[in-house]
């Protein structure tokens, strides 16, 4: 049996210069060699009860494939992942890791020490095969020919959908992919920025999808152009619905209305989907020197610092609570700090003044302190009165948070909805109508890459028990 | 991928205005007046929404009317039959409320807002109301579809600024006079934002005439079209902020905060003129080196 020696510290990630970056839109952290990756691998003393898998939403095995990993054995490994995990590449990039496998690490329990770099290695594992494999341009011709099986339509192509169809497609099944943008990866594409997800990445996976015979419809907004009634007369016997929580929130105070507030969502999907910050595409997207970011979340730190790449002099995140309490992942909010937004803790907007044309000019703010913990077992933070003050802002960027998008739900009569207008399911991620499925944020309201992927597999394994007659009701 | 256009057709000497057939079978079972579609014509530009002129479920076409003022429509204007737009995304936005109502029906176009006042003309008179038009330009050249509509309503009144056709004057002008004669039950007024503003102001009650509901048709800046990113809110006159994508275009105009939305389109006009003059530039050297290219051929 081999031994295992405790290292504490992790392998570092090697990454762009902080003031370099600042200014580019290239991936920040620019992954492990092979080297690095089989030192970090090694760290791992292989637990007998697996703790961090039991952190990870979708299970991968990760002793097994760090194991590989540390036997230099990447095909192995990647392997390994795939059993669980089909968008690998993606999920080591953007998992908040710190709440999830690596909460769990044993390693991470020893005082001084680090747990294993999971979602680095996962990234690592997942990028080897890219580049060795070399997938290049993909080939409509490649496609395996699925018409004559049973069609399965999937609505929305975020992670939740693409993971279902892969699944779907694996079963057999004639998966459509109807998608309301023109480009298909939902927040992969027109929120995550790519200097935290190149592109490419996602189009690999989608173009993977497409070699298993999935079918993608863009510009298709369901519920618009067709309803779920048309799609049942075109053949479709069951459907997933992953269309995401998309409708932004707005602060409900003085001068929303202003031009330069916007919703992170609007500001990203210029940015990423529409590529405004290339200069040879069409889409316009607000520029100023001071740009307030309004949250304290993941949509917070993409904006902030996509308004420093876009050439704002200074970024400031208002957060309502303390540095502890951010929802962001760790990562992002110390890469933030490292390009120098600048970050106020306890403040809340109270009013945003404008010019007289209409421009935002300025921003009040309130101090805040926090009180007793809430529902959410978080401190509660409530205004200190008197405390407000002004600052000079061009731009608000709200990314306080989104809800429902009522636009398909509501028109399927009969499809039953909480009380925040989410779908209600049951542990097949059945909804309220038996061949209708749902999964991912809109589901759950917002949460993760990596949850709306579990959600989408459930989803896929549910659809093919129905199709079977084989779904109980409990 | 792509959808086919059909025809082009200027409505103007001009060639400011022009009218557009688009293939698109699934979408034109599913328009109806009110509704709207995004475009993006190239893999670098831009998404941008135009509404819905007239669908044909037979033939499985979309009908649009566009005014050139920037560069996607002016991108759009140099397309032609059987080219392919990239994206053609819709039937977009609420549907316009369609009833069959006590007293005769208005609806006011100016503009290039004369086309989508023509589906909901169609649907209003298809359910057997008597329907109004009055349409609206600024000079006679400027002026379009007068036979299609006579073709399918039961009184089109036509108006210029200039007085080079119809009667001389503003379409409110004759709108009040319709309203000192006769009840009327709705009107509908779409076209530029000034002139629904006024519309609205003449229906709204507060005047010596009656209150006649009215609605109008929002045009914010927009991306998504889905209610996706807020970019197209208003603010209505008790002070909620609105999408108008999802929550419109079509919205009751006395509730409408007309001067916020006049600002809030106003959001990139010094990036737009600076981006139209690159591209008149960029077109101007194209034609410069198509033309060396034929005297070389010579
Ligand atoms: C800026 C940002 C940063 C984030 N960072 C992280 C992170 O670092 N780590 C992490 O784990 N999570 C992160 N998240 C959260 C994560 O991205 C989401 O939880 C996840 O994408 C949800 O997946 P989904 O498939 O449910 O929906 P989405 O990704 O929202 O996809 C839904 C898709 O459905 C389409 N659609 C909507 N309506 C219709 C319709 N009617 N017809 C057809 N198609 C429709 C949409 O266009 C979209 O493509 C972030 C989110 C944002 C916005
Ligand atoms: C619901 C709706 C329906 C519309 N229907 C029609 C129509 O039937 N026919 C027609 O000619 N025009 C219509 N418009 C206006 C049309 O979208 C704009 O003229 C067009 O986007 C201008 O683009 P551009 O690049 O040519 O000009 P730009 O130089 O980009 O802009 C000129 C002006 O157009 C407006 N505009 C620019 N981008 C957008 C955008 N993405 N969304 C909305 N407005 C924008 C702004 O007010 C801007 O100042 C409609 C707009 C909306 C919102
Ligand atoms: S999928 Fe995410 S949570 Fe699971 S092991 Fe990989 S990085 Fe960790
Ligand atoms: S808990 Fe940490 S050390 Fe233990 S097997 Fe998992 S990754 Fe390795
Ligand atoms: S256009 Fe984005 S929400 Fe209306």
């Amino acid at each position: 049996m081999r031994k295992y020696q405790i290292i504490k510290t992790r392998t570092p990630m090697p990454q762009q210069d902080p003031h370099e970056r600042a200014h580019n839109f290239s991936e920040v952290a620019l992954g492990y060699t092979e080297e690095m990756a089989i030192k970090e691998a090694n760290r791992c003393i292989q637990c007998k009860t697996r703790p961090c898998v039991k952190g990870c939403p979708v299970e991968v095995p990760i002793p097994e494939f760090i194991a590989k990993v540390a036997a230099h054995d990447f095909e192995g490994a990647i392997d390994k992942i795939k059993e669980k995990n089909v968008l690998p590449a993606i999920c080591g990039r953007v998992c908040p890791q710190e709440t999830q496998c690596e909460a769990k690490c044993t390693l991470g329990k020893i005082t001084g020490s680090r747990p294993v770099a999971i979602g680095r290695l996962e990234r690592f594992v997942a990028d080897w095969e890219q580049r060795v494999k070399d997938i290049g341009e993909f080939d409509e011709g490649t496609c395996v020919d699925l018409s004559g099986k049973t069609k399965v339509a999937v609505i929305g192509a975020g992670p939740a959908g693409l993971t279902c169809a892969g699944e779907l497609a694996k079963l057999d099944y004639d998966v459509t992919i109807f998608e309301a943008f023109h480009k298909t990866g939902g927040v992969l594409v027109y929120g995550i920025p790519e200097f935290r997800l190149p592109k490419k990445i996602v189009q690999k996976e989608i173009d993977n999808l497409r070699e298993c015979g999935v079918k993608i419809k863009l510009d298709a907004v369901v519920g618009k152009l067709y309803t779920l009634e048309d799609l049942e007369e075109q053949g479709y016997k069951a459907f997933f619905i992953g269309v995401g929580a998309g409708l932004p929130i707005f602060l409900n105070i003085p001068g929303i209305e202003l031009n330069g507030v916007l919703s992170a969502n609007e500001y990203l999907t210029r940015v990423n989907l529409m590529k405004a910050y290339d200069p040879s595409y069409d889409t316009m997207v607000d520029s100023g020197k001071v740009i307030a970011v309004l949250g304290g979340g993941n949509v917070a730190m993409d904006s902030a610092r996509t308004a420093l790449r876009l050439g704002a002099e200074k970024v400031i995140v208002v957060y309502r609570r303390s540095e502890k309490e951010i929802p962001a992942r760790r990562e992002e909010y110390e890469h933030a700090v490292e390009e120098g937004i600048e970050f106020h803790f306890l403040r809340n907007p109270t009013k945003i003044i404008g010019d007289e044309k209409g421009f935002v000019k300025e921003m009040e703010v309130i101090k805040m302190e926090l009180g007793e913990p809430d529902a959410s077992g978080r401190r509660r933070p409530i205004p200190i009165p008197g405390s407000e003050y002004t600052i000079s802002v061009d731009l608000v960027i709200m990314a306080i948070g989104t809800r429902a998008n009522p636009l398909l739900t509501q028109n399927i009569p009969n499809l039953k909805l909480n009380k925040w207008g989410y779908i209600e399911v049951n542990k097949h991620m059945q909804s309220s109508i038996p061949n209708v499925f749902a999964g991912g944020d809109i589901v759950t309201g917002s949460a993760t890459v990596i949850s709306a992927m579990g959600a989408g597999k459930e989803a896929a394994k549910g659809i093919h028990k129905f199709l079977q007659g084989k779904l109980d009701d409990s | 991928m792509g959808w086919k256009i059909l025809s082009k057709k200027f409505l103007n000497n001009e060639q400011s205005v022009f009218e557009m057939v688009v293939e698109a079978p699934d979408m034109a079972k599913k328009a109806h007046g009110g509704n709207f579609v995004i475009l993006r014509l190239t893999e670098q530009g831009e998404r941008f929404p135009l509404t819905v002129a007239d669908y044909d479920v037979e033939k499985g076409t979309i009908t649009i009317v566009v005014m050139k003022i920037g560069k996607s429509t002016t991108e759009l204007s140099l397309m032609e039959p059987g080219e392919e737009i990239l994206d053609f995304v819709g039937p977009l936005g609420k549907s316009a409320h369609i009833e069959k109502y006590e007293h005769p029906v208005v609806l006011v176009g100016g503009g290039v807002g004369i086309a989508p006042i023509f589906p909901q003309a169609k649907e209003l008179k298809a359910i057997g109301n008597h329907v109004i038009v009055i349409l609206g330009a600024r000079t006679k050249d400027l002026l379009f579809w007068e036979d299609k509509f006579r073709q399918i309503v039961d009184e089109v009144i036509v108006t210029t600024d200039d007085g080079s056709y119809g009667k001389k004057g503003f379409v409110t002008d004759r709108l009040k006079e319709l309203m000192e004669n006769k009840p009327l039950s709705h009107v509908i007024a779409i076209g530029p934002i000034i002139m629904m503003k006024f519309v609205a102001k003449l229906t709204n009650g507060q005047g010596d005439l009656p209150k006649i509901p009215t609605t109008v048709s929002l045009n914010p800046i927009m991306v998504d079209g889905t209610g996706m990113c807020g970019g197209c809110r208003f603010l209505t006159l008790d002070g909620q902020a609105k999408f108008a994508c999802v929550d419109g275009p079509d919205v009751d105009g006395h509730n409408v905060n007309f001067d916020n939305l006049i600002a809030r389109n106003s959001r990139f006009q010094r990036e737009e003129h600076e981006r139209l003059e690159k591209f008149e530039h960029e077109c101007k050297l194209l034609a410069m080196a198509d033309k060396a290219e034929g005297e070389c051929k010579e």
